[in-house]
């Protein structure tokens, strides 16, 4: 096996060697150079494009760079030493202008760059018209701008529902945030439920479970703006996994061994072929389907996704008795492959769905709404009514929750516990994808929504009990008001870490959750 | 050596039920309750253990015993009760603390250090080693000493429990019953005065069987308290001074082997009394 | 694609100071799970803290370089102990998901704006290491090297200070390994309650090691700060902790040498992949794929890698197999 290994890569590097070819500009690690990134002041995650910055040696331009759609930008200099940057004024989008600081006066800034420093020079940019203000005295405005004002509004990081500034008196305003609390919270439990349920059936944590959000999230994306090549092509190979999966899960006690692993072979790869064959066809299959279409193809792709990685991941794993500290390993592994392949499949772009994102907005008492909010809430207390009826009164139900309960135990009463357990990332692919689409409804879509819910789930489940449902769905909504009302007295940034602090205290002085029973944790 | 007569004078006067009171005890245990979600493991009213003897604790399954074990050793915690230790208040101390009290415990399931050599399991025993501090272990030349003496008491003990040929390898590598040896020989590297068994027959190799049972008559001997857990009935009345017998969480009979084997409860209890079904 | 000149410069990479930086970090990691069991997932935020605590005292207070060290460290003791009094009275799991969470939380704080003034926001902070390059003894442009691999003066000596100190560490690291304390730290990673039912204090002892690990995490970022001169929030995603378990898997974890090794290969492999995929990339053998992707890509393959080697080598590089196998819970 080894020895194969190495010749494959012996052979890979001979090919490479005898290949002619230019020289990779591979960027050397001792070169100088400048680089920075220009943000939007109002979101900073967002960069702005098309920024023109050039380098002065004396009185030579000797580089200039652009910045890119991410507000990135990079020069490379010949040699340390004293240099003047200029940004040019021209290139900068009219709303905005270049903050004045300590360094950047007037757009311009004289840095010294010694050997083998990538310097970054910050060149921030704020409101033209508070530039206005503060900077040179205009004759229209004697008054300055608050300075507060600049800084107060500005978003917490991918966080627009709290962006959304909410005013009024306090008692409106608290009414209002809980709304969006509970909003947050529904998403989280929503999202939630899988992940302990996975806990609860299999000992294990799923780190990788905010990428099957942002999974669910970026497919409805994909389906509702338009699916073209790369659409059917992923319709296809999970198609296939469907397939795969489900020939194992029915036929595996009904037909022989050769013929079921005969079946999931072709059918993968059928899949495959299919997928090569869409993909290249490209926007020839194009087609599109409203949001909720896009919707229901995110939950059933996600459940695939997580029935897939349970057959073809975990269970082999777990009957070669792999530890579950090394599963843990394997899983956070796993999200950073799930996470950068939704990258590069999906692009780096912050996108939201369209059309729902500026709605009249409905006043009912004290808080106004847009009626996407009122869908989300309808809809996830369906869905969230919906589990709890299937997990107290369906036969899978009560032997997902016997599973989680105890699970050599319920292995002992005769229940198939393999199966159950893909049942299990099933629904939890499921409901994680159906979050993911929730968030994206209030929030903006990119690659790393996912990993960021992540923080909150794990604070929602520890906060309910880890391994019960109801738990994560407690712990869901506790977590998502906590976050939101926090607001109210402490920055938005500081969400997050509310809720981490309501992790902490709970295991300080209740480590088995709200809803867990208690048992020797330690 | 002492003889069994004398064990017989330590249990004189000990009347043979629930909750009595012994000439000279080294555990007291009072009112110690723990239950999990509503339902109660361990009621424990009154237990008392006998310095220098072998003392069972029997039941069916299920009646509390290692829950009961767990709680006196500090590995759970109670709901209430408290319990002494030589006439030291243990109770609600931690683990290590009722360890270094002078009552060392084994477990079930053997937990031997799997990855550790088997002369590390040992030398992880022994106490008041001043290289285990995070300072002192920079000072070799200081513990070094120190760790000679006990690498030599620990061959000795290994010698005993016949593991002098397995001391470099791997304690993962060990048999079952070996496992077991292994165990109670750390544990009595710590030089306990009550040494607490967890089922140590469990999973052994019958052929290791009369070893152990030989290994525990001679810890009494040597004048160090025995309390054990075990379910093979044979075994206990053949070297137990006293038995106690748990159902259901409550001290339901307490003797020599010989009342025991008479006493009507506790036949109902194994068997299943027609009214608790 | 000239294969030479991707494999010089991913050689130099494989010694250079940012190897350097994740080899101290991973020690700190070997030392937590590679011989302890402790999930520590959030590596970064140790990191993190020291960078910005050297930053912050350099840059707002005017403090001396060594001043802004012990601050550094001091602000990992403090983290620390945040995290580990809480959880590790508990089961493992329960400080992987505690420690993940902290280090994002922490960056998120740290970015925020209303902690600018102090840590530049998202901005970062620049001119970090002028205290600590004016005690460089080479010419700070000149190169020093043999052939294709050469490095500046500059960072030759950031190299030479950080190299030392993962010496140091090793140093360290295979004196309290040899001792006692190593024998209970090892007892506690097989099995803490066995260790607890012979009167060893595992609390405390985790306790320990949490801190001396996170000191050395806290020590790489404080290097981190001098290598680069300037530290930017964002730089410390947790994709660095998942690094760090590359590294420390790949070396092998429970050995001393592992996270140095570890260090070097992993920095080997993602120069050499990176080099590769520009190349393809330039022939056009990449149809599919902008330069952008190449960055997701490596990080995919990194994810890969994990997976991989827990499954078919969970000993890394200088492991031993069958003791890894001996553990069967």
């Amino acid at each position: 096996m080894r020895t194969r290994f190495v010749t494959v890569l012996l052979a890979l590097i001979t090919a490479i060697l005898v290949i002619p070819g230019q020289a990779a500009t591979a960027d050397e690690q001792g070169g100088e150079g400048l680089h920075g990134q220009i943000t939007r002041p109002e979101d900073r995650d967002h960069g702005v494009e098309g920024i023109v910055i050039s380098v002065f040696q004396g009185g030579d331009e000797i580089a200039a760079a652009e910045t890119g759609p991410d507000g990135m930008w990079e020069v490379e200099l010949p040699e340390p030493g004293e240099y003047r940057v200029v940004v040019d004024q021209e290139s900068i989008p009219s709303e905005f202008a270049v903050r004045e600081t300590a360094l950047v006066v007037d757009g311009e800034a004289a840095v010294t760059v010694d050997a083998g420093d990538r310097r970054p020079l910050i060149v921030a940019l704020i409101p033209a018209d508070e530039a206005a203000g503060s900077g040179s005295p205009s004759p229209s405005e004697s008054g300055e701008a608050e300075p507060s004002e600049s800084g107060g509004e500005t978003a917490a990081e991918g966080e627009s529902l709290a962006a959304e500034s909410v005013e009024g008196g306090f008692g409106e305003r608290f009414a209002q945030l809980g709304v969006k609390g509970l909003i947050y919270g529904l998403v989280i439990a929503i999202s939630a439920i899988g992940l302990s349920l996975i806990f609860g059936t299999t000992k294990m944590i799923n780190f990788a479970h905010g990428d099957m959000v942002t999974f669910g999230a970026m497919v409805a994306l994909l389906f509702s703006t338009g699916a073209s090549g790369t659409g059917n092509a992923l319709l296809a190979l999970f198609l296939a996994l469907a397939v795969a999966v489900a020939l194992g899960a029915f036929l595996e006690t009904r037909i022989g061994r050769t013929a079921l692993l005969l079946g999931q072979w072709s059918a993968i790869l059928l899949g495959v072929v299919a997928a090569t064959v869409l993909g290249l066809m490209g926007d020839a299959v194009g087609w599109q389907v409203p949001l909720w279409g896009a919707a229901v193809i995110a939950v059933l792709l996600g459940a695939v996704l997580g029935a897939g990685m349970e057959r073809y991941i975990w269970r082999p794993l777990r009957h070669r008795n792999v530890a579950l500290i090394q599963m843990f390993i394997v899983s956070i592994g796993l999200a950073l492959v799930l996470r950068h392949v939704i990258l590069v499949v999906f692009g780096v772009g912050r996108s939201q769905y369209a059309g729902y994102q500026i709605q009249d907005l409905i006043d009912l008492g004290p808080i106004s709404l847009p009626p996407r909010d009122l869908v989300i809430m309808g809809l996830s207390v369906l869905v969230l009514v919906a589990v709890a009826c299937m997990l107290q009164f369906t036969r899978i139900g009560k032997a997902m929750r016997a599973v989680s309960d105890n699970r050599d135990l319920s292995e002992s009463s005769g229940i198939d516990v393999d199966r159950v357990t893909l049942y299990v990332w099933g629904l939890g692919g499921g409901l994680a994808a159906l979050g993911g689409v929730l968030y994206g409804l209030s929030e903006i879509v990119e690659y790393e929504m996912g990993f960021r819910l992540l923080l909150l789930m794990f604070a929602a489940v520890i906060l309910g009990g880890l391994g019960t449902a109801y738990g994560a769905m407690v712990g869901g909504l506790a977590v998502g008001l906590v976050a939101m009302l926090s607001t109210l007295w402490f920055p938005s940034q500081l969400m997050q870490a509310w809720a981490l602090a309501l992790m902490i205290l709970m295991l300080l002085f209740r480590p088995q959750g709200l809803l867990g029973r208690r048992e020797r944790v330690g | 050596m002492s003889s069994d007569e004398t064990v017989a004078d330590r249990m004189a006067g000990a009347a043979a039920a629930p909750g009595s009171a012994k000439a000279d005890p080294i555990l007291v245990a009072d009112g110690v309750r723990r239950s999990f979600g509503g339902l109660t493991a361990v009621d424990v009213g009154h237990l008392e253990v006998q310095r220098g003897t072998i003392t069972a604790l029997i039941g069916p399954n299920g009646a509390g015993k290692s829950t009961l074990f767990n709680l006196l050793t500090g590995f759970d915690r109670v709901d209430q009760g408290t319990w002494s230790f030589d006439g030291r208040r243990i109770s609600g101390k931690r683990g290590h603390q009722v360890a270094r009290a002078g009552m060392v415990r084994t477990f079930q399931l053997t937990k031997a250090l799997t990855r550790l050599s088997v002369l590390d399991n040992m030398l992880l025993g022994a106490t008041g080693q001043f290289g285990e501090g995070i300072a002192g272990a920079f000072l070799r030349p200081v513990w070094q000493r120190q760790e000679r003496a006990n690498t030599e008491r620990a061959l000795e003990l290994l010698e005993r429990f016949k593991l002098i040929a397995k001391r470099d390898d791997m304690a993962g590598s060990l048999s079952g019953g070996q496992r077991k040896l292994l165990e109670m020989a750390r544990a009595l590297m710590t030089d306990p005065d009550m040494i607490m068994l967890d089922e140590p027959m469990a999973g052994v190799n019958p052929a290791l069987v009369q070893s152990l049972l030989g290994h525990i008559t001679s810890l009494r001997d040597e004048g160090k308290t025995v309390l054990f857990v075990e379910h093979d009935m044979d075994v206990i009345m053949g070297i137990s001074d006293w038995i106690v017998v748990l159902a259901q969480g409550q001290v339901i009979a307490e003797g020599r082997p010989s009342d025991i084997r008479s006493n009507q409860q506790v036949i109902d209890a194994y068997l299943g009394s027609p009214e608790e079904g | 694609m000239d294969i030479l000149s991707i494999l010089a410069d991913s050689t130099r990479s494989a010694f250079g100071p940012v190897a350097a930086v994740y080899a101290l970090a991973a020690i700190g990691l070997n030392l937590h799970f590679g011989y302890t069991g402790l999930l520590n997932f959030g590596q970064v935020g140790f990191m993190l803290v020291g960078a910005y605590g050297v930053g912050i005292s350099v840059s707002v207070f005017q403090l001396p370089v060594l001043v802004g060290f012990g601050i550094g460290l001091l602000c990992a003791l403090v983290l620390a102990l945040l995290l580990g009094i809480p959880t590790l009275r508990l089961r493992a799991d329960y400080l992987a998901i505690t420690t993940i969470a902290a280090g994002e939380v922490i960056r998120l704080i740290y970015r925020a704006d209303f902690v600018e003034p102090l840590t530049g926001g998202v901005f970062g902070m620049q001119n970090l290491a002028s205290g600590f390059r004016r005690f460089n003894p080479f010419e700070s442009s000149a190169r020093y090297g043999f052939g294709d691999i050469t490095y500046t003066g500059t960072h030759l000596w950031t190299m030479v200070v950080t190299w030392s100190l993962v010496l140091v560490m090793v140093g360290v690291v295979w004196l309290l390994m040899h001792s006692p304390w190593g024998r209970v730290i090892k007892g506690i990673r097989e099995d803490e309650e066995a260790v607890r039912s012979l009167g060893k204090d595992v609390f405390t002892y985790k306790m320990q090691v949490l801190v001396l690990g996170g000191l050395i995490g806290a020590l790489a970022g404080c290097m981190m700060a001098m290598h680069q001169a300037a530290i930017q929030p964002d730089q410390f995603k947790p994709q660095v902790t998942f690094f760090l378990w590359v590294i420390l898997l790949l070396g092998g974890a429970g050995r001393v040498f592992g996270p140095v090794l570890g260090a070097m290969a992993f920095w080997f492999l993602m120069d050499f992949t990176d080099g590769v995929l520009r190349g393809m990339g330039s022939m056009g053998w990449l149809p599919f794929l902008d330069s952008p992707d190449y960055g997701a890509l490596q990080l995919a393959f990194a994810g890969l890698m994990l997976v991989l080697l827990i499954v078919f080598r969970p000993q890394g590089l200088i492991g031993d197999r069958k003791e890894m196998l001996i553990n069967v819970k």
